[in-house]
């Protein structure tokens, strides 16, 4: 490898890398602060002498008391947990065997259907959102967690479907001709051959499924209207401003609790979800 | 998932645990799905039917939509181009697409030089690299409008800790107008994107690094190539097309954004920040003319379309090299 000074370790590596790390993480830092701040002493002049933002020497549970006891936030944690729950599933089993049938089977329309649920998977929802909500009132589905299980999958599946296909195209054919020799069916080779050895994909895209469907917003803005079938980030959005008034210790609090689903889910399978990550750009 | 046998024998195949079907005879249903084509059509249904009814159905219908006068409660008639006429013609709807064109070109050069930046940085081996890595993609994870409260409680008018700190570092005397501002407020959402954003480029373009081979490198230090001239020759021919395909991602979600700017602003200052898909619901959601918002959103897709016909080209073009 090449030989570095000291110095210059320090200035092109250490010094730029400790940057990106602060940037990335202060907002963090700057939820948990806040959330853990008195009120006295969150709303204090910019200017005033004694302000020392960047800790708290009376830190109180409070705002989370208050938002466990005054909102529906349970209530909504658990919504948001079941609906991306399901909709991940749904995605899986429809990605799984359509990703299948696109990597291993031949049929007429190969070619144009895979391109079609590729360009689905990069059409926003807020192209859609409009229509959508016109069909979701007719399907009688508004304000049901029904509205979310069923529209999620719509850019869930296309991504899981576009990873597994590239998870399958890496399993050697051999494998299932054998089973096939031995007896199986295509379809038996294919559940009880093909699907064990993609776990890891199958991984990879829900883990990256649920992340997406737990983020998602407009939707889940638009579909739901009455407070206790809301999901997180929209009951953040709109109970915990009222008026023009932001309660931003309970705010905060409700991003952070929030946030620690997603984040631990995240934490224990990082590599799945790097693979997903990258997966789902290459394919 | 197993199918009921139609014939007899059924209770004896049953208790053994074989991976039976051995004994298949012609008359089994599941024979059909040993053609191909039927097989196929099987596996896909389920894809075709969600993705027909809540993507192909919606646009069709946002077309309609677009072209009729229909609000809330009102089916409306055909009006034909009127609602785009009356976008094109509105003053805040110009605002909103230049807004969102300015917005899209920024956050993407940000994301894409940073990202880069960062990538090269991790492809270091250093202790801690794992948990750097991990909690690099910590703003990519966090719901987005949860992330963006934050920040827009860092920009808060009163009690901003940016302005603190600048204050107190001496960099200025007055708070500066963050997201009181409309040309403050766009760049103010150009940060937050990409603050949020850089780490997926960075996640993505370190895999693509990882591939390359580090022999490349070794030859080219000793053929006297400094750490610029590497990147250059070495690192981003090879880099390219994997960013390039980072970036239409990026592009199709920064255009088609919404989230960030309805909480970090919500349109305002006077409708200074609005992006196409946020008076989109303004308009439609908001206000209930459900067909000039439609129209108002489908001004996305000439340019979501360019954008994926590139795509698309740049993929056949690959599978054919």
């Amino acid at each position: 490898m090449v030989i570095e000074r000291k110095w210059k370790k320090w200035v092109y590596f250490y010094i730029p890398l400790t940057i990106f790390v602060v940037g990335t993480l202060f907002p963090f830092y700057w939820m948990l602060i806040t959330a853990i701040r008195p009120d006295a002493e969150l709303y204090r002049s910019w200017r005033a002498v004694n302000n020392a933002p960047f800790w708290t020497l009376a830190p109180t549970l409070a705002h989370f008391q208050d938002l466990l006891a005054k909102t529906t936030f349970p209530q909504w944690l658990w919504n948001t947990f079941f609906i991306a729950v399901v909709s991940t599933l749904i995605s899986l089993f429809c990605g799984l065997l359509a990703g299948y049938a696109l990597a291993r089977l031949k049929f007429p329309m190969a070619g144009t259907l895979g391109t079609s649920i590729f360009v689905t998977y990069l059409v926003p929802p807020t192209l859609l959102f409009i229509p959508l909500a016109d069909i979701i009132r007719n399907f009688q589905l508004g304000n049901t967690p029904w509205a979310l299980i069923l529209t999620y999958p719509t850019f869930l599946i296309p991504f899981c479907t576009w990873l597994l296909m590239g998870y399958f195209k890496t399993i050697p054919k051999e494998l299932e001709e054998c089973a096939r020799i031995d007896g199986a069916t295509r379809f038996g080779a294919m559940v009880r051959i093909i699907f064990p050895i993609a776990v890891p994909g199958i991984l990879s895209a829900g883990i990256f499924a649920f992340t997406l469907s737990w983020n998602e917003f407009i939707y889940a803005l638009i579909f739901l209207s009455s407070p206790e079938k809301k999901t997180v980030p929209v009951g953040v959005v709109s109970e915990l401003i009222r008026g023009d008034i932001y309660f931003w210790g309970q705010l905060m609090a409700g991003a952070l609790l929030g946030s620690i689903p997603v984040a631990v889910v995240y934490s224990f399978f990082v590599e799945y979800y790097v693979t997903g990550l990258t997966g789902s750009v290459k394919g | 998932m197993k199918k009921p046998i139609a014939g007899g024998a059924g209770d004896a195949a049953g208790t053994v645990a074989l991976p039976h079907p051995r004994t298949s005879g012609a008359k089994r249903p599941s024979a059909f799905l040993e053609n191909e084509r039927w097989l196929a059509a099987m596996l896909l249904a389920p894809t075709v039917l969600l993705l027909g009814l809540f993507i192909a159905y919606p646009f069709v219908m946002g077309v309609w939509l677009a072209l009729s006068s229909t609000s809330v409660g009102n089916p409306g008639e055909f009006v034909g181009l009127k609602n785009f006429l009356k976008a094109w013609n509105d003053s805040i709807f110009r605002t909103a697409f230049y807004n969102t064109t300015y917005y899209t070109f920024w956050a993407t050069v940000f994301k894409l030089t940073l990202g880069m930046y960062l990538a090269l940085l991790l492809n270091r081996h250093f202790r801690g690299k794992r948990l750097v890595r991990a909690s690099m993609l910590l703003p990519f994870i966090v719901p987005t409008v949860l992330s963006t409260f934050a920040w827009r409680w860092m920009f808060d008018p009163t009690f901003s800790v940016l302005n603190w700190l600048l204050y107190r570092t001496g960099f200025i005397v007055t708070k500066l107008p963050f997201l009181s501002d409309g040309d403050w407020g766009i760049w103010c959402a150009i940060v937050v994107n990409t603050w949020r954003g850089m780490p997926f480029f960075a996640i993505t373009l370190l895999a693509g690094l990882q591939t390359i081979n580090p022999d490349l490198h070794e030859a080219a230090s000793l053929d006297g190539a400094n750490g610029w001239k590497r990147f250059w020759h070495v690192t981003w021919p090879l880099l390219k097309p994997v960013t390039l395909v980072v970036v239409v991602f990026s592009v199709i979600q920064t255009f088609s954004d919404f989230q960030l700017i309805y909480v970090l602003t919500g349109g305002g200052p006077a409708n200074a920040t609005h992006l196409i898909a946020t008076y989109a619901y303004q308009v439609g959601v908001a206000t209930g003319l459900l067909g000039e918002g439609a129209a108002i959103s489908l001004f996305m897709l000439p340019v979501l379309f360019i954008v994926v016909w590139l795509q698309l080209r740049y993929l056949r073009k690959l599978e054919g090299a």
